[in-house]
């Protein structure tokens, strides 16, 4: 077999035989300079070109899919927000329905209430009469001016006696007036109460009918928002999808770990059913086939009494009529309630299983038996707590239609702009790749050159020395042809963007 | 209520399409009863225990004693197939367990048998595994491995143990082994090139009898 060696005149001398094969090969090299050149740019171009042709088509399929997947995510927040609006428009329906059904009665009853405080308060403003007109007579005797006469002053006394009498009677009966009148006001009393108590429920109505139309309204904007479509809107409704996609992600994270809790509880047990030797696929048994079969029943179950009582709406029910709904709601909530039933007495009998399992070890180990446990309540807890726990599961498990629901819709979003980021990181790729093998080709341009400086130096200075340079020396190497060598500037560049430039773009022209 | 009925259909072709593949295991064990090995009963009765306590339902046990001419059922003294309810397996396991308690309590005291026919009873285990149809056979010979024959036994011909493993337990050392304990490890090489020559699938020895699990290890 031939080594390296055997091309060396010298075998003893590598670097003289080197120097000399060098030699040698000059020529031929620097007469083939012209195809090895095209040969690198056509190899370069042919890595490069498909690769950034690869990239464009990527970055073109990541902006359509991203207007695609804004299309979807600005539709499902119109929905969603249309949804919500819904809501509240049922929310104020059910008010309007609940609280104004009797408006008119409570109006008709307010009306009646501030008449009778009117009438009431009319008769508290009836003043009494006015003095008789034997004041104004008092008045003139009063001026007599005491003469000592004594049949003056017994007639004096006497009409001071009437008057005090009177006065007394007047006084009385202005007194028994104003307490009348003071009654009334206190028998406005309840009716004030009332009107007050009226007057706050109406308030209160009013007040969350505002409030709910205040929520109309900020859902409104948010849908002008939505269809407006922008970029705002589109990261924030990204920003929430992901928000839901990690929390209903770990909800469902919990559930599954609830369902493998409830598939080692009743897949023993199940072994007494379907037969503890058989197998379905591979070490697959088939008592665990139907544990499993029984979770996913009872999940679908949950799924279907979700969506019947529109708490979900992953399946399109809603061409079914209210009476078929009910019906439904109905039949899966009885499912359920019957897997629950089997679960627990799956689960007595894992109970009874695990003993037997537990005694029949005891036995076989030869060791003296454990001192049976008194039979009362606190033996019981584990079977109790096992059977509570297959009951309950399998309603837990239907909750999780909810978040299930979440995630799938909000799994569209993420994946998507997953999708997205992932095309883009490829054309980024592709691109690089592209540009990494072009810049390549151009860097084995110029080492081939600088391999056979020697003739490229050689055939300059027969050229200059035949005076024509001008004409001898080539024209700038187009796109596609072949480079020429490079021929010293007279000027050397001052900006260095300037070599840079020409190194990038293929012109070696120093 | 139609994508109901096709789940429930759908359960019932999966359960429908079960694997005829058997997964169950069938173990033979032989028990030397022949002179001085018949003193280890007792950890005989060990090993049928664990054999008891790991095997589950679709598995076979059946133990059989090794004695002068061990190539018959009738040296078979307890077997059986464990059903697949385990409440029912678990009474059968209780069954054989007292079968083997009473074997053990009428051969006390009791001289073992004069001759050591192994091979009789490994060509019988042989048979009564094939039979089971189980996807893994092992054979459990709880013995000194020192086969003696009486001058009719004939048992130099070529056996056929494919697809079945042998594991040796509690292989004890005779005086003579103490001696020279090349004669204890050229018996064991001569049993595991008979066993492998005859399509074993494997060939072990455990003498530690407090880590029995190591007898069923796959490798």
């Amino acid at each position: 077999m031939a080594t390296w060696q055997s091309w060396l005149f010298w075998p003893d001398n590598a670097v003289a035989s080197i120097f000399v094969l060098a030699l040698i090969a000059l020529p031929f090299l620097y007469g083939a300079r012209t195809p090895v050149h095209s040969t690198i740019r056509s190899l370069s171009r042919l890595i490069s070109n498909p690769l950034r042709i690869t990239a464009r088509w990527l970055f073109v399929t990541a902006q359509e899919l991203r207007a695609r997947n804004q299309i979807v995510l600005l539709a499902h927040g119109r929905e969603e927000v249309g949804k919500a609006i819904e809501r509240e428009f049922e929310r104020i329906a059910k008010v309007v329905q609940r609280d104004l059904h009797g408006y008119p009665t409570l109006q008709r009853k307010l009306m009646d209430e501030i008449t009778r405080i009117e009438e009431d308060y009319q008769k508290c403003g009836e003043v009494p009469l006015p003095p008789p007109e034997w004041t104004k007579a008092v008045a003139a005797i009063a001026k007599i001016k005491p003469s000592g006469d004594g049949l003056v002053e017994k007639i004096l006394d006497d009409i001071s006696a009437s008057i005090d009498k009177i006065y007394a009677k007047v006084v009385a009966e202005y007194r028994r007036s104003y307490g009348e009148r003071h009654k009334i006001l206190k028998g406005f009393m309840p009716f004030w109460r009332s009107v007050d108590r009226t007057l706050s429920r109406v308030d209160q109505n009013l007040t969350s009918l505002q409030v709910t139309a205040g929520k109309i309204d900020a859902q409104i904007d948010r849908y002008k928002e939505i269809k407006s479509g922008a970029d705002k809107v589109e990261h924030a409704l990204t920003s929430s999808a992901t928000n839901q996609f990690i929390i209903s992600g770990l909800v469902m994270f919990i559930a599954i770990g609830g369902a493998f809790v409830n598939f080692l509880l009743i897949e023993r047990p199940m072994s007494a059913m379907v037969g503890g030797g058989d197998y379905i696929f591979g070490n697959l048994q088939t008592s665990q086939v139907a544990a499993m079969v029984i979770i996913f029943f009872e999940t679908l179950m949950g799924l279907f009494l979700m969506e019947s009582m529109r708490f979900t709406h992953l399946f399109p029910l809603s061409n079914i009529d209210e009476r078929m709904r009910r019906r439904m709601m109905l039949i899966s909530f009885s499912i359920l309630l019957i897997l629950a039933g089997v679960e627990v007495a799956l689960a007595l009998m894992r109970d009874i299983i695990v003993s037997a399992d537990v005694a029949l070890k005891q036995a076989l180990g030869g060791g003296v038996p454990a001192a049976t446990a008194v039979d009362n309540w606190v033996t019981k807890i584990p079977a109790a707590g096992q059977m509570i726990l297959g009951f309950i599961l399998p309603f837990a498990l239907a909750f999780v239609a909810i978040p299930l629901e979440y995630f799938i819709y909000s799994a569209r979003t993420v994946s998507g702009a997953l999708l997205v980021m992932g095309i883009r990181g490829l054309g980024l790729l592709a691109r690089s790749i592209a540009s990494t093998a072009k810049q390549a080709g151009h860097t084995l341009i110029m080492l081939y050159d600088v391999i056979i400086f020697l003739p490229l130096v050689i055939e300059r200075l027969v050229k200059m020395s035949f005076g024509a340079r001008a004409t001898a020396l080539p024209a700038p190497a187009k796109s596609g042809e072949v480079a020429s060598f490079p021929k010293r500037p007279t000027n050397p560049p001052t900006n260095p963007m300037d070599t840079s430039e020409r190194s990038a773009s293929g012109d070696h022209t120093l | 209520m139609k994508k109901l009925i096709l789940g429930l259909l759908s359960a019932l072709m999966l359960a429908a399409c079960s694997d005829r593949q058997s997964h169950a295991h069938a173990v033979y064990m032989l028990v030397d009863t022949s002179g001085t090995y018949m003193q280890e009963l007792g950890k005989a009765r060990l090993v049928i225990n664990y054999l008891l306590g790991t095997l589950n339902s679709g598995d076979t046990l059946a133990v059989a004693e090794v004695k002068s001419r061990s190539f018959s059922e009738k040296d078979i003294i307890a077997k059986a197939t464990f059903v697949r309810d385990p409440l029912q397996a678990n009474v059968q396991k209780r069954a054989f367990a007292e079968q083997i308690a009473k074997f053990s309590a009428s051969t006390s005291g009791k001289k073992g048998s004069a001759y050591t026919d192994i091979t009789g009873g490994i060509i019988q285990a042989a048979q009564f595994l094939n039979e089971t149809g189980a996807a893994r056979k092992s054979v459990l010979i709880f013995s000194d491995m020192q086969e003696e024959l009486d001058y009719k036994t004939v048992r130099d011909f070529p056996i056929k143990l494919a697809g079945i493993d042998i594991i040796a337990l509690n292989v004890t050392k005779l005086t003579t082994d103490n001696i020279d304990p090349r004669r204890y490890l050229d018996r064991l090489a001569w049993w595991e090139k008979r066993a492998r020559s005859a399509g074993a699938t494997d060939f072990r020895v455990v003498n530690d009898m407090e880590h029995l699990e190591r007898a069923f290890a796959r490798k």
